[in-house]
């Protein structure tokens, strides 16, 4: 593969961001922007375009990673809670999230609806705000209420910054957000047409980068990667091709996403930091903003484990998407202790096996090191595909 | 320490609701064999049962299931068969108690669970109750609807568009349960049965106030079970209104007469999360042989809230039914207000203590328990013990890591208590 200036200084940027547990890219923002916020979104999904249209930056609060040693968290959340609820706590006991103004958590499991409350109680100087996702997307109801939802929000940024949020300017982040997540997509369809030419790990690393620095910021980064990734002379390999399920929350180490493509897989696609990139289509640009945010997220957003959508099975999604996209099979990447995703496991393995799509199972933590024997479960599961 | 007492269940009542709940569960079974009545599959945390009482419709609750399998001690098997469906070992052994029920024929060892006509899943709180109804409905294939409970995010209160929000869905499920019992909602009928659940729940909360007496009349976890299947399964009925008025009369009774379910009460505790069912005698040994009594508990709170104030309003049916999912109950309370609940056990109950068994399938109680120990022990000064285990899977239980905690927790109490520096409650 060529090595031009893009992978030697956007790549090795983004990656120092992203594994940078001090957040030191926020906190320079912050020195820069003395009058802005910062507020935290906690995964799966966080209405970031009101946190942008009222002049803050939207932050991704996605645990530790591999880099936080968890000291003080564990005598809160027992053996048996997932790693992200413990890591982002020990996140904020060991101070590194005093550059906060406010964070939000989401309706999307038992232990973050508790964290969200260990967090209001160990950190009283921090807004949190609880957002209750509808859980009852064939409702009529349901819009009328998550607008209704959105509004609360909206008082609480306007709160948080000391500026009220106009319909105009989260418009306008509806406008910029929309072009974001285009080029989002283009990189996804870039990786399933090519994938030699764009490893999931380079990827995953891009996108991530994009949760801690502004939209601005980050667009041209994208744009920069679309124009020079399709150049790249990269020879493509005896692979399978498999989508990746079940990491939608925690996420996994960028090395265990590097070790499971080299054992033999292209990734294709993959539920990684699927809150950034919720929206199926575009946010509608005319009309009630706010309206358009609620409609989208119950008429136009991915199908996931921590959304309960009675208007169709999510298992029919998995096996759509999967032919669709002319994977080969699919590559379960549940962090461990991860209910939804442990649920979720029983219907869509039931689901592939009556399709006859080949899976496999695989459970990380984020603070995992060594990735040897997720390396060897991939190559042998790859052998048994190529060669068996 | 006192002498090992050989504890047992109190009174009449318990035989009574032995009686009520197999009459129940012969409901279910005939159910099963004629299809009819229609059955309503619910979850417990503040169900909206008067309405689907008021439609004829028969309440059947995979949670109660769950637990009468743990306490038969014959949940493994089930447990089993679903992981062998490729649930997790660390998914909520409720659930895969109850999916490996429904993959064995519904045959449960105390009778047969009908197949659904509606799966309503009430999700006040618990997430996993999403999971468990979304995972029925793929199997049963059954009418599905997902009656969506906001979180309480005010510190007061429940905000007047989600009472609005849960009204409108409520109205949308009166329309299927119509379609599917073929008649319209009788609205007096409803009325009725929500002035019904009005009156057990107050003796409900009559009750558990009792238990602030010294001795307590009731144990209000160990006891407090016997009183919770009725309250649940059969709430908005005649029977359940006649059975709680017997308890009530019962512990009225034990409270003028001073006796509790010990022969010498030594220890006041409030026991915060759901019991170990498969092993609960056991458990409440370890305590009893120390002469402690659970005065108050967090656990007989998740249907609902009636000791602090809730009570069905026949005029308002709909919008009293969406108050005690809202708000009137436990689950649907964030981690803080359950600290505030327990604090006000620990004060008004005259409690010694706090015991938190911190249950690896229910993370809606357990996940920052850590926390809540941390709040009690050190802010507050009230002793307070942690110990683990889980409430349907026994190969989570140790008998002997139990007992040692549990003794060594009272031992501590009990130096206290000689060197006269325990906590006044």
């Amino acid at each position: 593969m060529s090595v031009s200036t893009f992978e030697v200084d956007v790549l090795a940027r983004c990656r120092e961001i992203v594994e940078d547990p001090a957040f030191t890219a926020v906190r320079r923002w912050k020195e820069a922007h003395p009058y802005q916020k910062v507020v935290g979104c906690y995964p799966v999904y966080s209405p970031i375009e009101l946190v942008h249209a009222a002049g803050a930056l939207p932050v991704g609060i996605i645990g530790g990673g591999n880099q936080v040693e968890i000291a003080h968290a564990d005598a809160r959340f027992q053996s048996f809670i997932c790693s992200i609820v413990k890591s982002t706590l020990e996140l904020g006991l060991t101070g590194r999230l005093d550059l906060l103004d406010g964070i939000f958590f989401h309706s999307i499991c038992d232990p973050a609806r508790n964290l969200a409350a260990v967090f209001a109680r160990n950190f009283p100087n921090l807004r949190v705000e609880y957002i209750h996702y509808p859980q009852n997307l064939a409702s009529p109801t349901a819009v009328t209420y998550f607008r209704a939802e959105l509004e609360r929000i909206r008082a609480a940024l306007a709160e948080i910054t000391g500026r009220s949020i106009a319909d105009e300017a989260l418009h306008d982040s509806i406008v910029l957000y929309n072009r974001w997540r285009t080029r989002i997509r283009h990189l996804y369809e870039l990786r399933q047409a090519a994938p030699e030419k764009l490893p999931a790990a380079e990827a995953y690393t891009l996108l991530r980068a994009g949760t801690l620095m502004p939209v601005e910021e980050h667009l041209p980064l994208l744009e920069a990667a679309l124009r020079k990734i399709p150049g790249r002379t990269a020879k493509r390999q005896d692979r399978i091709r498999v989508v990746v399920e079940g990491a939608f929350c925690e996420q996994p180490p960028v090395d265990l996403i590097a070790a499971i493509e080299q054992a033999g897989c292209y990734l294709l696609d993959d539920d990684l930091l699927l809150g950034w990139r919720w929206f199926t289509g575009d946010v509608p640009e005319d009309g009630d903003p706010l309206e358009a945010l609620a409609t989208s997220y119950i008429d136009r957003s991915v199908y996931c484990g921590t959304k309960h959508d009675t208007r169709a099975p999510k298992a029919a999604h998995l096996v759509q998407r999967v032919r669709a996209l002319g994977a080969d099979a699919v590559l379960f990447l549940c962090a461990k202790f991860c209910e939804p995703a442990l649920f979720d496991y029983a219907l869509y393995r039931r689901a592939l096996e009556e399709a006859g799509i080949p899976h496999l199972f695989l459970e990380f933590e984020e603070k995992m090191w060594i990735f040897d024997r997720a390396r060897g479960e991939v190559e042998t599961f790859v052998e048994s595909m190529l060669f068996g | 320490m006192a002498a090992d007492p050989k504890t047992s269940y109190q009174g009449r009542i318990h035989l009574l609701q032995k009686e009520l709940m197999g009459r129940y569960y012969q409901e279910l079974t005939a159910a099963a064999r004629d299809g009819s009545p229609p059955a309503a599959y619910m979850l417990i945390s503040g169900n909206p049962v008067e309405l689907v009482r008021a439609f004829g419709m028969l309440p059947v609750y995979p949670e109660v299931n769950a637990l009468q399998i743990a306490v038969k001690k014959q949940a493994l098997p089930y447990i089993l068969k679903a992981e062998e469906l490729g649930y997790s070992v660390d998914n909520c052994a409720y659930v895969k108690a109850d999916i490996g029920l429904y993959f064995s024929g519904r045959q449960a060892p105390f009778g047969t669970i009908p197949e659904p006509a509606l799966i309503l899943c009430n999700y006040v709180g618990c997430n996993v109750y999403l999971n468990w109804f979304e995972h029925l409905r793929e199997y049963a294939r059954a009418e599905v609807f997902f009656l969506d409970i906001p979180f309480v995010r005010d510190p007061m209160a429940p905000r007047p568009e989600d009472l609005a929000y849960v009204v409108a869905q409520l109205r949308e499920l009166i329309s299927v349960c119509e379609r599917i019992t073929g008649r319209p909602l009788d609205w007096e009928y409803l009325r009725h049965i929500c002035a019904l659940s009005a009156k057990t729940g107050q003796l409900w909360a009559q009750i558990k106030h009792l238990t602030k007496h010294v001795p307590c009349p009731l144990d209000a976890y160990f006891d407090a079970v016997t009183l919770m299947g009725p309250l649940y399964c059969l709430r908005g009925s005649e029977e359940g209104l006649r059975f709680f008025e017997e308890a009530y009369r019962e512990v009225k009774e034990r409270t003028e007469l001073g006796l509790g379910p010990l022969p010498e009460e030594r220890y006041r505790f409030v026991i915060e999360g759901p019991p170990p069912w498969p092993y609960l005698r056991v458990f409440r040994d370890l305590f009893s042989r120390w002469g402690a009594v659970a005065v108050a508990s967090t656990y007989s709170t998740v249907g609902g809230l009636w000791e602090f104030g809730f009570a069905h309003d026949p005029d308002h049916p709909l919008e009293s039914i969406a108050q005690h999912m809202l708000y009137w109950n436990l689950t649907n309370r964030d981690l803080l207000r359950r600290y505030q609940q327990i604090r006000r056990y620990v004060q008004e109950w005259g409690a010694h203590a706090l015991v938190i068994h911190s249950v690896k399938s229910c993370r809606l109680f357990s996940a920052g328990q850590g926390d809540m120990r941390e709040y009690f022990s050190r802010e507050l000064g009230v002793p307070t013990l942690l110990v683990e285990s889980d409430l349907e899977d026994p190969r989570y239980f140790s008998e002997a890591q139990m007992r040692n905690r549990i003794d060594a927790f009272f031992e501590a109490l009990e130096h206290r208590r000689l060197v006269g520096a325990e906590a006044r409650p």
